[in-house]
């Protein structure tokens, strides 16, 4: 299908990208990458009046680190993530959940910040991100913030970015000790949507877990932390029994939709399985 | 498997037929570079965009098209008004009973509209951009009737009616009694004789083509005539069907399917949009196109499949089968298309399969609800009845407590009783089920994997495994005519095609066959390189084209080479028996003293002495020096008309594993070995093989054409619509036997609808023999873990799938695929 007719601005730096934000108005949208927003805007669901293209902004592309926290640039593509090697040393969950986005093609187009900032509770990563308790720095015509994943993501495609703001770019803490991560999806094709899809990350100390971060993708309309499972997996034995027996509260507090891949019962029946699976794979041992 | 791209450096040319050559067309068909419609560009060239009806079931009480008449660029803006005197009905070509209820199909809604994506107006634009921009400005007021969605409701008492001007939702009831025929015992008295009876309900879930390419149509008007090219199976049909829906005569409209990106029987049609481009051309005076969106081809190209199946078998206790009854309910959607209530009766012969049943009845009601049409899909009614008898042999062979190939083994027509005349009153032509058999189990490894099953059940793995079987066969080449007359269906089954040979030696090969992927060009070119002895690449192959191929029935039904084929080895053995008369009197011998041998005339007896064919075609075209009394020309020409089906069979087994936790289901292996006849390319056998064994795979697993309570599809785009690709498929083991066809001079049986009409019930079947044990007897299709989850856990059959798309990128439902929304089309829930 044919877009809506739309204004078409392509800025080179963050502060003229902002201005044309502005210039744009309310209708204005952001572009980083198109994977989401073009076919969106092809089936008439979206019709901004400006599209501000953040594709030549080379600032906001690469992987840097600064102390203890690993810093994405929003428009690094998924494949540039997924060979990263910084990304892989800290935060090889990323790499591994982005690994599973739609086909390669998308890969190739579609970008880190653009992912998360559609906000898409099928979408694999902004449940990657809450696990690792990322933080979210915004770019708006009165300077930058910083947001904490729990509280970028506000409700169904809706973040904590104003409409005059820009993600510029992600930081996650470098993990201290010895984690284990895992990114268990379900889906029905290989390029579909998550069902339902687990991000784990364990921390072991002497054969016990000694803290588990736990992000539920699509059980709700944001990304979910999987609270309760966590609290029961902290200090005990890293083992099958236990493991088991904490994934057995990850649906708790979701509020999982019905649709025809899954009604909302099964959808929790998979958060739990599927968190046992993902938690016993990032604690390594035998599941 | 290697491709053989060059030719021994032997004596005498190798054959072609059987050779494993690459197929000529693929370059330009995969670089894109070729004549597609949509590519077609005309000068003064207007765009269409259709609007499309967001209610299933509505009155129009007015239409609005002020707003877009003005928009910028806007032409025209044409609806059910404008047209209704010239627009006639989309025609149905297979009026199954004298009764047959038909309520006329208009190509643009007038005054009711019955299926969401129906047309309402059509807009002329001067750019695509232009028209698709001015569909939201059409006001339509419609006042919403009750919608009906389901075959047993619409069928049950009191119904509520699909078409308001109708009093019954029952298009048809069609029967055949092979007691009444005469092919078979009455069937009640072998019930009622029979130790065990087995009855089960099946659902064939609504499917849709998907072709690649979506449908376009450009039509320029010239002089008094007009040219349309199509993305069409079917040129040939589509020309006559619209001469006379739109009254143009039939010698003053030419139809061209260029190359065509697959149909799968999505194209095998006369569509509402090809017969509003010809009307909207013949309006202006202007060349026009419309190219469809591919929201719109989901919604709006026919659908296939939809079928609940009633399905009992008697037995005695040994396994003998005793009899069959199919009582069908046919979904037809909300209009009858061109072969719509026929596909169902094409499965009508093929549910006894090949099994030696005494008795078999068949019962068909075709019915109206408010969804897209329905026709033919990949198999049509074949796959339907394949479905039907492998899944409830399975059944019986629980029920009796037996292996279920043994009690195939049992029933099956045995290789030294060919030909075999069915209860059905077929007569199968050929085949060995039971060597084919025993190829695939050695294929799959059968034993190996038997022993993983038992190991799995016996340590309660989550992960079971299962194996299913399906021993098919089909009946293909369609068709003889004089059978189709007798159902009685609008035109004949034979095809044509002619041979030129150019002054350069050089041939042309003319086809009636239409092809829209399946390699035409490479196949006919191996045939007549061995009949006439030239080489491969000196012949080209031209089809499609009403204008150049003047006659055809095209492509459908697994009929190009067993009927195509088979008239273009005549062509060419009348252009040999033509070239034989030249050759004697440039050799001075006579016609029996000529031997003609790899493209040569040679005298008997005499080495060194031979013209070639290709020197005969340059002598033909001088005829300086030619036979008394003889026209000077070797062209050529034939029509083949099959005096008989052929009956492609084969074995097709599926090992499954099924996680027990999940629900999910995932091919371990999957084996088959498929007779098709005389093989003339295996590398097109095997990717024929390969496309169908994926669209029967995506049957049973991933596809499903799903409607909500008000008649809005849900799955409208391919985030919902689930089509699987190789990524998400396992590695095919193939291979064949061979035996050939009596019917044609190739000896071909087939192979184009092969692997989709046997796969579904062995990959079902597999899924159920792994998780029997646990208490399941049936799954609905698609097999989605959701199902195969419940089906474990809470029993049943996994019961109906929420209706509700997924949310996923927002969630596109008919609001956005129709381009309007309603209260009843708008997102629901949480959304």
């Amino acid at each position: 299908m044919i877009p809506a007719a739309f204004e078409y601005v392509r800025p080179s730096t963050v502060d003229e990208a902002l201005r044309a934000l502005a210039d744009g108005g309310e209708d204005a949208k952001i572009l980083a990458g198109g994977q989401s927003l073009i076919p969106v805007m092809r089936l008439r669901l979206a019709a901004p009046s400006t599209v501000v293209d953040l594709t030549r902004v080379s600032e906001l592309r690469g992987v840097r680190e600064d102390g203890d926290a690993l810093v994405i640039g929003a428009m690094t593509t998924h494949s540039d993530v997924v060979s990263d090697p910084l990304i892989a040393q800290h935060a090889p969950l990323i790499a591994q959940a982005t690994e599973t986005v739609a086909d390669r093609q998308v890969r190739h187009r579609g970008t880190f910040g653009g992912a998360l900032a559609h906000a898409d509770p099928a979408g694999d990563l902004p449940a990657v991100a809450l696990a690792l308790d990322a933080e979210f720095v915004l770019a708006g015509a009165g300077g930058r913030r910083t947001v904490p994943a729990r509280e970028f993501f506000v409700d169904y495609l809706t973040t904590a970015l104003a409409e005059d703001e820009i993600l510029v770019e992600v930081r996650v803490p470098k993990l201290a000790g010895q984690w284990g991560m895992h990114y268990e999806k379900f889906n029905r094709v290989a390029q579909a949507w998550s069902i339902v899809a687990v991000a784990a990350a364990v921390r072991r100390e002497d054969g016990h877990i000694a803290e588990a971060r736990i992000g539920l993708t699509n059980m709700g309309p944001t990304p979910l932390r999987a609270t309760a499972t966590e609290q029961a997996l902290a200090g005990a034995t890293a083992g099958a029994d236990a493991i088991a027996g904490a994934a057995a509260h990850a649906a708790e507090g979701t509020a999982p939709s019905d649709d025809l891949n899954a009604k909302a019962d099964y959808r929790e029946h998979l958060a739990r399985v599927l968190t046992r699976r993902a938690v016993t794979a990032a604690a390594g041992i035998q599941g | 498997m290697t491709a053989v791209e060059d030719r021994p450096a032997t004596a005498g040319p190798a054959k072609e037929v059987g050779q494993a050559r690459r197929r000529k067309e693929d370059a330009r068909l995969i670089t894109g570079k070729t004549t597609w419609t949509d590519n077609l560009v005309l000068p003064g060239m207007l765009h269409l965009a259709v609007v499309r009806s967001p209610f299933a079931h509505a009155k129009i009480l007015a239409v609005d098209v002020e707003a877009a008449r003005s928009a910028p660029n806007v032409v025209a803006v044409l609806t059910g008004q404008d047209f209704k005197e010239e627009q006639g009905s989309i025609p149905c070509a297979w009026p199954v009973t004298p009764d047959m209820v038909n309520p006329g199909h208009p190509s643009v809604a007038v005054e009711e509209v019955n299926h969401v994506g129906e047309a309402v107006a059509v807009i002329v634009a001067r750019s695509k951009a232009a028209a698709q921009d001015a569909v939201e400005l059409v006001d339509v007021d419609y006042h919403p009737l009750p919608v009906v969605v389901d075959m047993e409701r619409a069928t049950g008492a009191n119904p509520d009616l699909c078409h308001d001007h109708l009093d019954t939702n029952e298009s048809f009831r069609w029967i055949f009694d092979a007691g009444e025929a005469g092919t078979g015992q009455n069937t009640d008295e072998a019930f009622a004789a029979a130790d065990v009876v087995v009855r089960r309900r099946f659902v064939q879930q609504r499917l849709i083509p998907a072709f690649m390419e979506p449908r376009a149509t450009v039509v320029q008007p010239q002089g008094d005539g007009y040219t349309m090219w199509s993305s069409t199976q079917v040129p040939h049909i589509l020309r006559i069907m619209l001469a006379m829906i739109t009254g143009v005569p039939e010698h003053k409209l030419r139809v061209i399917a260029p190359d065509v990106g697959g149909g799968f029987g999505g194209k095998l049609q006369v569509t509402p949009e090809e017969v509003l481009t010809l009307l909207v051309a013949r309006k202006l005076g202007k060349p026009v196109k419309w190219t469809e969106t591919r929201s719109e081809s989901l919604m709006s190209a026919h659908h296939g499949r939809d079928q609940i199946q009633h399905i009992e078998i008697a037995a005695d206790r040994e396994g003998n089968v005793k009899g069959l009854k199919v009582h069908l309910l046919a979904d037809m959607g909300a209009y009858l298309r061109l072969v719509s209530p026929g596909v169902p009766i094409l499965g009508a012969f093929m549910f006894p399969g090949i099994y030696k049943f005494p008795a078999y009845r068949f019962d068909c009601q075709g019915v109206f609800t408010n969804k897209t049409p329905t026709d033919a899909y990949r198999g049509a009614g074949r796959p339907e009845a394949t479905f039907a008898i492998e899944r409830i042999m399975d059944e019986l062979a629980v029920e009796l407590d037996m292996d279920p190939l043994e009690l195939r083994r049992k029933n099956w027509i045995g290789a030294q009783e060919f030909p075999f005349t069915t209860v059905a009153g077929l007569e199968y032509d050929s085949g060995d089920y039971d060597e084919a058999t025993r190829q695939a189990l050695e294929l799959l490894g059968y034993d190996e994997l038997r022993a993983e099953q038992q190991r799995r059940r016996e340590t309660n793995d989550p992960v079971q495994l299962g194996i299913g079987f399906s021993t098919f066969t089909e009946m293909c080449g369609l068709a003889p005519s004089r059978v189709l007359g007798s159902h009685p269906y609008g035109a004949g089954g034979w095809e044509h095609a002619s041979i030129r040979m150019l002054p350069t030696g050089k041939v042309e090969v003319v086809t009636g066959s239409t092809p829209h992927g399946q390699g035409h060009e490479t196949a006919w070119s191996q045939l007549v390189a061995d009949e006439l002895g030239v080489p491969f690449e000196d012949v080209e192959v031209l089809h499609g084209d009403t204008a150049i191929s003047a006659r055809g029935l095209d492509t459908y039904g697994s009929r190009s080479l067993v009927v195509g084929g088979a008239a273009v080895v005549n062509a060419a053995q009348k252009v040999v028996a033509k070239a034989r008369t030249v050759a004697a009197h440039l050799l001075e011998a006579s016609e029996e003293d000529l031997q003609f041998e790899g493209g040569t005339f040679s005298v008997r007896g005499t080495p060194g002495t031979g013209v070639s064919i290709q020197e005969l075609a340059l002598a033909t075209f001088a005829a300086h020096n030619f036979p008394e009394g003889v026209e000077p020309s070797l062209d050529a020409d034939a029509t083949f008309d099959p005096v008989n089906f052929s009956f492609p069979h084969g074995t097709h087994v599926c090992a499954m594993e099924v996680d027990t936790e999940t629900g999910r289901v995932s091919i371990r292996k999957y084996a088959c070995v498929d007779d098709v006849g005389k093989i003339v390319n295996p590398l097109i056998v095997e990717g024929q093989v390969h496309g169908g064994l994926a669209q029967g795979i995506a049957q049973a697993l991933y596809e499903e054409a799903v409607y909500d309570a008000d008649g809005n599809l849900t799955t409208g785009t391919f985030v919902d619509y689930l089509v699987p690709s190789a990524a998400d498929l396992p590695h095919f083991d193939t291979a064949n036997t061979v035996h050939e066809a009596p019917g044609n001079p190739i000896g071909a049986k087939g192979v184009g609808e092969a692997g989709c009409i046997a796969s579904t019930p062995a990959v079902v079947n597999a899924a159920l023999d792994a998780v029997r044990h646990l208490g399941v007897s049936d799954i609905l299709m698609p097999l989605t873990p959701e199902r195969v989850w419940r089906a474990i856990h809470q029993g049943g059959d996994g019961g109906d799938r929420a209706t509700a798309g997924t949310n996923a990128y927002g969630g596109a439902q008919t609001e956005t695929t129709t381009g309007v929304s309603t209260p009843e089309s708008s997102l629901g829930g949480d959304r």
